[in-house]
């Protein structure tokens, strides 16, 4: 609870108001408000089709929203998609990491990582290089640089796929169930890659399944079901006594297993 | 009364001179306008997936407009139809090219389309996530990949262009056909002749699925 006081007290990097989203009949979002503070981590629980990855989609625009507003790092979305400018440049400091990996698997692992802050940031070939063998290094595949995404195993894939968004300097990583593509063996080698992050002070918010590694990381868990938060509390707090129905029902069901 | 045919090796081999001089018209006539047709089929096969109305609707039109009426009525109409609109003559030749411009244009704008289209839609999230302009992501990410994708296809419409241009002896261009039209004219020997234009024809296509093998060998790296 401690690190969450200190937390709140800074101005949030992320803040969605009254935030709503529909797909046809659908309300998939229903008046979220959520702030994260920078340095903070942000773990989203819930179900499949609560609405969890469509929340942290509409922080970058990958997802248009309707009613609500959203402001990231001083940059406001606004509904409907009518941000204009101010979406690319959310896109330049938010990096997310996806289910998927997504890849670009046409370029080699080295590519991938300097294309963006050579095309986007302007860096030189040279600098852009030197940051991400660094980025690599770090995520321990700096030996596969010269090798197609193809080439690499679902783990190592997932860890380019971080040193990827990291090249770009974010203020802030979105992730969205980065493990849940992974054979079991791969999970912990990603996890630990965040776990780094999350101790370096990155602002994290992630969408994950991973319950241990939630109450572990977490500075705040956040609950949602049927596009409502329903709960959100320090992991301790939020795991071992919860305070809504909905969220013990949610957690009695994930970690009987 | 004998009815055994005897082929004329001779003979066969004596047209081929004069029907190789056809072969720069119909190198010319499928390559002109397969390039021509790839811009068209780039211009509008992205038009065709836009999202704003006015620009998809005139790219369907002449997609189904030049799918859907044959070759040979293109260039027909052409040669023979357009002179009565412009007040002047328009050069064989460059009839025969604009006609597989257009009538390639229409087939290659829905590869391209087809080809875009195929990208999982993770690969242009992941490269607006990281910043990148629409241009951008379709320049280095998606155009790309697609690319790849197309070659099969752009090598099967290629063949069919080459043949198409058979079809313009009507207009008298003095492509492979027409060569071999004008040798039997005075040989009559059919069957020698137009084996030996189905054997040139046959070199052509070859060489092209030949050509697209090796690029797609190489572009295969990575994928």
């Amino acid at each position: 609870m401690s690190r969450d006081d200190t937390h709140a007290d800074a101005d949030p990097i992320v803040h969605m108001d009254k935030v709503n989203k529909h797909f046809g009949e659908l309300h998939v979002l229903k008046d979220i408000d959520l702030a994260v503070a920078s340095g903070e981590v942000v773990v989203v629980i819930g179900a499949s089709g609560s609405g969890k990855s469509t929340l942290i989609r509409c922080i970058n625009g990958l997802e248009e929203f309707q009613a609500g507003h959203i402001e990231v790092d001083g940059n406001e979305l606004l509904p409907d998609g009518k941000s204009g400018r101010a979406l690319q440049k959310i896109r330049t400091e938010v990096g997310m990491v996806f289910q998927q990996f997504n890849l670009f698997p046409h370029l080699s692992v080295l590519d991938n990582v300097t294309l963006a802050p050579m095309k986007v940031r302007g860096w030189s070939r040279a600098d852009a290089t030197e940051t991400a063998y660094r980025l690599l290094e770090r995520v321990g595949i700096a030996d596969q640089a010269d090798k197609y995404p193809s080439q690499l195993s679902g783990g190592q894939q997932q860890r380019v796929a971080l040193a990827r968004a990291l090249a770009m300097e974010p203020r802030l990583m979105l992730f969205d169930e980065p493990t849940s593509a992974l054979d079991p063996e791969m999970i912990g080698e990603v996890l630990d890659a965040m776990r780094e992050l999350a101790r370096e002070g990155m602002t994290m918010i992630i969408v994950t399944h991973e319950m241990g590694f939630a109450r572990e990381v977490a500075d705040r868990v956040v609950f949602i079901d049927r596009g409502e938060i329903v709960e959100q509390a320090a992991p301790v707090t939020l795991f071992d006594s919860p305070q809504q129905e909905r969220t013990r029902s949610f957690l009695s069901r994930v970690l009987k297993h | 009364m004998d009815v055994t045919f005897q082929f004329d090796w001779e003979a066969a081999f004596a047209s081929i001179p004069f029907l190789l001089k056809g072969i720069p018209y119909t190198l010319l006539i499928s390559f002109g306008g397969l390039a021509i047709g790839f811009l068209i089929g780039i211009l509008f096969g992205l038009l065709r997936i836009s999202p704003v109305i006015w620009l998809r609707v005139p790219a369907i039109a002449y997609i189904e407009i030049f799918r859907g009426t044959p070759v040979l009525v293109q260039v027909l109409f052409i040669f023979y139809g357009l002179p009565q609109i412009l007040g002047g003559p328009i050069n064989a030749l460059v009839a025969g090219i604009a006609a597989i411009a257009v009538n390639s244009g229409a087939y290659i704008s829905e590869i391209v389309r087809g080809g875009v289209q195929s990208i999982e839609r993770g690969q242009r999230e992941a490269s607006l996530s990281l910043g990148l302009s629409r241009v951008q992501s379709f320049r280095y990410i998606i155009w790309p990949q697609a690319f790849r994708r197309m070659i099969p296809p752009l090598g099967n419409q290629g063949i069919i262009s080459i043949k198409d241009t058979s079809l313009f002896s009507v207009i008298g261009v003095g492509e492979l056909v027409r060569q071999g039209q004008v040798y039997i004219a005075t040989t009559f020997n059919a069957l020698e002749v137009y084996l030996m234009v189905a054997l040139l024809y046959l070199a052509i296509t070859l060489s092209l699925s030949f050509a697209l093998r090796l690029l797609e060998r190489k572009g295969l790296v990575g994928q």
